[in-house]
């Protein structure tokens, strides 16, 4: 029993860094209507700033994470005005085929800047751990603070999407963007906005996923992305719970696939579920069934 | 009328690509890999004499595995810098990038045929070097390879050499360690299931365990993509009461697992073998978690024998990091070279064949001291014998076992 | 009206074929005088396999208009079940074209057969949707296969999962080793093979889309509801494009398995799907042509760029973002569509 709690627990742990990841994809896939897969990259670039600025420069974790946050801001305002802006009207297979380009650009960048060589990183939360039933179940900061963040920021996400101007206006782009912009709104500028908040959520997640598992290379944020980006469909693309009820799932899921099926197939198994849940729910979990008008 | 412009663009991109691809392969320019350093490899080659060989070898030097590529390109160019700046032989070096793929590494191979490759120094990773042995086979280019270990890389093929232990040697070697100082009564082995290295060391280890009947109570394994939660095989690994966890693996993924035990509270007895070489160097390691981790290697990057402290401090001047044994390994094949190619008198003016001959030969009968090994010798089949170092982690270092 | 556009049509196919022909005896001429460098040789059998995938994924993606991100693991099955078929064969069929040839049909049966299976599920779902099960069918192939064992020997074939429980006799073989791939083969697939099998491609896709199958999968693509509402059956139409491209699929992977000799089940991970679909995108989405150029073009320039070292795959990036924006400029369309326009008058003045 307890060896079933701890394995539910490193599932949590792992389906939250999916989780926060998935957010990021999530919320520009429901704007932009785009899959931005140069997201997993821009959450290396994050991990990579943040690295720098707690082991070389000696800054507070803090202090890392949010000239992390900046950076990848920055980075994804820059990457959307020269590379996905020009292709606005564009078939969205163009904008998916820059996005890989600009995703080859980051990892390729990343290893001419700061070598390959794997570097440790060092946790912005520090290695406690809590212990429950006399230490038989522990539950490290890290998990306990990743969930929380998760949670903060789908709330937050949530209710900026819900009550603020900016976020109406983003709701209206991803609903139509010809009616949105006869009704006034900047669908350039709301969609930019868009991966501004995405980049910065992409750092967060850099920092959460290396605290958990502290090895840094140029493409540290690729195998991940794709976890992340299913776990988004998972939950039902576009859907801001949906990526935190698809994120704590797929890492459930993957981590008992390996203890209770096989360490081998354990990929095998998180995908044949992930398409068996398709085809029962065809729009993922919390997704919304869009009705075909005939 | 879209589609016309891009085909109209793709043809041009494309007769642009073959132009190049034609005049990189007339043009005699030296080698790109040497220019990165800023090396004295260019001017000698001006000089054309007929000393000079052309060397060169492919490794992954972008993607996921660069890593092992950029140390043996480093490696093997300080040796060429030191040798051309003795006088003598020459060599003038290049390194291709095979993004750790072998239809890459065959493309990387005729690119370095194109430029005029005498003597190869194989593929840095196991794959794609298995990949290109059987090209230089046909070529007859005489190959050594600083660290592809499977044992694929040499089967059937008479010019193929490793400076690196075969994979199948350091398993079984493991094992009869481990048996030998009864090490562990239990053991847990974790291994990489898409890696051709991993493998190969897993089922030797395995079939000596058997024979020596060590008791192996867990065996599990991961894989690219799901290479970072390793609490499934630990816990596996720690119910079943294993104390020794076998770890045939390269050193990042172990440093992963070194962590995670920690923070579950178990503390095995761990044993690796030379991949795991590198795992004290990483930048931000806490090298107390490796505390007691045994491995084999044959190189050791804090040794305070004289050539070795040479090396590594001149490395670290270069590239600004510690050589892991990759580096050493590429080192160690230039001086190799350079010893058989003297040796043999060669000249470069001979052709492939006659070359290809003369390091048969040789290499399969000469000794040969380096960083990886002292008087190490080859057999028919190009495995090379030498002693696998025992070592074990203490305070931050390696100390010699026995 | 519509004779006029069949010829259109026609006279674009007969491009097509002219220019892969005039391509390949170009480079039978150029390499018979020794005017190709070893590079450029090395490549031209995997140009062919990945031409081959282009436009088989062209049928998918531009013609279907459907988006599968695992077209990959079609590509796998046909390299491992291609491959076993020409090592069991090796012994039995001397002529290594002949072997060649059945093993493409095997590795053809195979991926359709998978095909078949995956699209049941697959064709149910639309859009994004379909896309990431595709992907998944694509990883969930990548780890059968590094975890399958095949062995031969003179009691037969043996088959294990997750560990070599093959059992072999004496003078046995193990042919799929797990995640050691396939190793030791004997490399059969030539350039013409590879040219032969691009034309069989072209013919095979041609003459589907100009079918009446064809014409029924293309309103599909434009219009699903429409083209059901008037008795199209939508099902079949998909499956029948989606196992195709799959077969043909097939065959491009035992082709690019045998210019080796080994391979391993990552080589068709993701990535290689994905570069794929950008030789798709890029050459024009239902456009053959421009997937054929573009699958040539973007397997030469990476070895193309080797004088860039270090900056190789940096550079490769720049053009590749390079190109999909200057492709989908709208001033540098409307340049060009002026470009035209005034080239007609002069036809029509003349």
């Amino acid at each position: 029993m307890m060896t079933f709690l701890n394995f539910l627990i490193s599932g949590i742990s792992l389906g939250s860094i999916y989780a926060i990841i998935a957010l990021g994809y999530t919320m520009v896939y429901g704007i932009a209507k785009m899959l931005n897969f140069a997201h997993g990259d821009v959450i290396m670039v994050g991990a990579y700033i943040c690295f720098y600025a707690i082991s070389r420069f000696e800054l507070p974790p803090v202090v890392g994470v949010v000239l992390a946050i900046a950076v990848c801001t920055v980075l994804g305002i820059v990457i959307e005005r020269l590379a996905y802006k020009p292709l606005r009207s564009a078939p969205s297979l163009a904008v998916l085929i820059t996005a890989i380009g600009v995703s080859y650009f980051l990892q390729n960048a990343a290893l001419l800047l700061w070598s390959p060589n794997p570097k440790v990183f060092p946790s912005v939360v520090g290695d406690g751990k809590v212990e429950l039933f006399d230490g038989k179940l522990t539950v490290s900061h890290v998990t306990i603070v990743t969930i929380t963040a998760c949670v903060i920021i789908m709330i937050v996400l949530t209710l900026f999407t819900e009550t603020t101007k900016i976020g109406k206006a983003m709701r209206a782009c991803s609903e139509d963007k010809g009616a949105a912009q006869l009704m006034g709104i900047n669908v350039n500028a709301t969609i930019s906005i868009t991966f501004a908040i995405g980049s910065g959520l992409a750092a967060i997640a850099g920092a959460l996923l290396c605290s958990a598992y502290p090895t840094l290379i140029p493409t540290t944020g690729s195998m991940p992305g794709i976890k992340a980006f299913t776990a988004a469909v998972f939950g039902g693309i576009g859907s801001i719970p949906g990526a935190l009820l698809g994120g704590l799932l797929l890492g459930v899921i993957e981590i008992f696939a390996k203890a209770y099926i096989s360490t081998q197939l354990s990929d095998a198994v998180v995908f044949a579920v992930l398409i068996i849940v398709l085809l029962v729910k065809p729009a993922g979990l919390l997704g919304k069934q869009i009705r075909e008008k005939v | 009328m879209k589609k016309k412009l891009l085909s109209l663009l793709l043809a041009a991109a494309m007769l642009f690509a073959m132009t190049a691809c034609s005049s990189t392969s007339n043009s005699s320019t030296p080698s790109n890999a040497g220019t990165s350093t800023g090396s004295s490899a260019a001017d000698n080659t001006a000089a054309d004499g007929p000393v000079v060989f052309k060397i060169g070898g492919t490794g992954p030097l972008t993607g996921g595995a660069a890593i092992y590529g950029n140390a043996a390109k480093n490696g093997a160019q300080i040796a060429v810098d030191e040798i051309n700046a003795m006088g003598g032989i020459q060599f003038d070096l290049r390194y291709e990038d095979d993004v750790n793929d072998a239809e890459k590494a065959i493309n990387a191979y005729n690119t370095l045929k194109d430029w005029g490759i005498q003597i190869s120094l194989g593929s840095v990773t196991s794959k794609p070097c298995e990949a290109t042995s059987a090209e230089t086979y046909v070529d007859r280019i005489f190959a050594l390879t600083p660290s592809a270990s499977s044992t694929a890389v040499l089967e059937g093929k008479d010019n193929q050499y490793q400076i690196c232990f075969v994979d199948p040697n350091q398993g079984s070697a493991s094992a009869q360690y481990i048996s030998d100082k009864k090490l562990a009564t239990k053991i847990a082995v974790i291994w990489k299931n898409d890696d051709v290295y991993s493998k190969g060391v897993y089922e030797s280890f395995m079939a000596k365990a058997k024979e020596l009947n060590l008791d192996v109570v867990s065996d599990t394994t991961f894989a690219d993509g799901n290479d970072t939660d390793f609490s499934v095989q630990l816990t596996d690994a720690q119910s079943k009461g294993a104390d020794l966890i076998f770890l045939p693996m390269y050193y990042q993924p172990a440093s992963l697992i070194l962590a995670q035990a920690n923070a579950m509270g178990y503390s095995p007895k761990y044993f690796g073998i030379d991949g795991m070489d590198g795992i004290l160097t990483m930048e931000g390691f806490d090298a107390s978690l490796a505390e007691g981790v045994m491995l084999l290697t044959p190189f050791n990057a804090d040794s305070t024998e004289s050539k070795t402290a040479a090396f590594v401090k001149k490395y670290q001047e270069l590239f600004g990091e510690i050589p892991n044994q990759f580096a050493a390994d590429a080192y160690d094949c230039i001086y190799a070279y350079k010893q058989a190619l003297e040796n043999a008198g060669a000249t470069s003016d001979m052709s492939n064949e006659e070359l290809c001959d003369l390091m048969i030969k040789e290499f399969s009968s000469m000794s040969f001291d380096g960083l990886t090994g002292e008087s190490m010798t080859w057999d028919e089949s190009g495995a090379v014998t030498k002693s696998p170092k025992g070592m074990v982690i203490k305070d931050g270092a390696y100390v010699g076992l026995d | 009206m519509k004779n006029i556009k069949w010829s259109k049509t026609t006279r674009k196919n007969f491009l097509t074929y002219g220019l892969v022909i005039l391509a390949y005896v170009v480079m039978q001429i150029l390499g018979g005088a020794g005017l190709v460098s070893s590079s450029l040789k090395g490549m031209l059998v995997p140009i062919c396999a990945y031409v081959v995938m282009a436009v088989s994924l062209n049928l998918t993606v531009g013609v279907m208009g459907e988006l599968s991100l695992g077209h990959a693991g079609f590509m796998s099955v046909g390299a491992f079940c291609g491959t076993s078929t020409a090592i069991i064969l090796q012994d039995s069929i001397s002529s290594a074209p002949l072997r060649l040839a059945i093993s493409l049909v095997v590795a053809a049966i195979f991926a359709a057969i998978a095909g078949f299976l995956i699209g049941i599920p697959v064709l149910r779902l639309r859009g994004d949707y379909l896309a990431i099960v595709t992907l998944a069918f694509g990883e969930i192939i990548k780890s059968v296969f590094n975890n399958l064992y095949l062995g031969v020997d003179s009691r037969g074939l043996h088959i294990s999962l997750l560990s070599d429980r093959t059992n072999l006799g004496e003078g046995g073989k193990l042919i799929i080793g797990g995640p050691m791939g396939i190793g030791g083969i004997q490399k059969i697939s030539t350039f013409t093979a590879g040219f032969v099998l691009i034309i069989i491609t072209l013919v095979v896709v041609f003459n589907l889309v100009n079918s009446r199958a064809g014409r029924a999968i293309m309103a599909i693509r434009d219009n699903r509801i429409a083209a059901e509402s008037v008795g199209v059956n939508v099902t079949k139409y998909k499956m029948m494009a989606f196992v195709i491209s799959a077969s043909l699929a097939g065959a491009a992977g035992a082709l690019f398995a045998m210019n080796y000799s080994t391979f391993v089940a990552n080589k068709f991970d993701f990535n290689t799907s994905i570069l794929v679909l950008v030789f798709v995108v890029l050459g024009g989405q239902g456009n053959m042509l421009g997937s054929i150029i573009a699958a040539a073009a973007l397997t030469i320039l990476p070895e193309a760029l080797r004088e860039y070292a270090d900056y190789r795959m940096l550079v490769y990036a720049i053009i590749l973002i390079l190109v999909m924006l200057a492709t989908n400029n709208p001033k540098l369309k409307s340049w060009m569509d002026r470009l035209k326009s005034s080239h007609k008058k002069v036809k029509e003045v003349a």
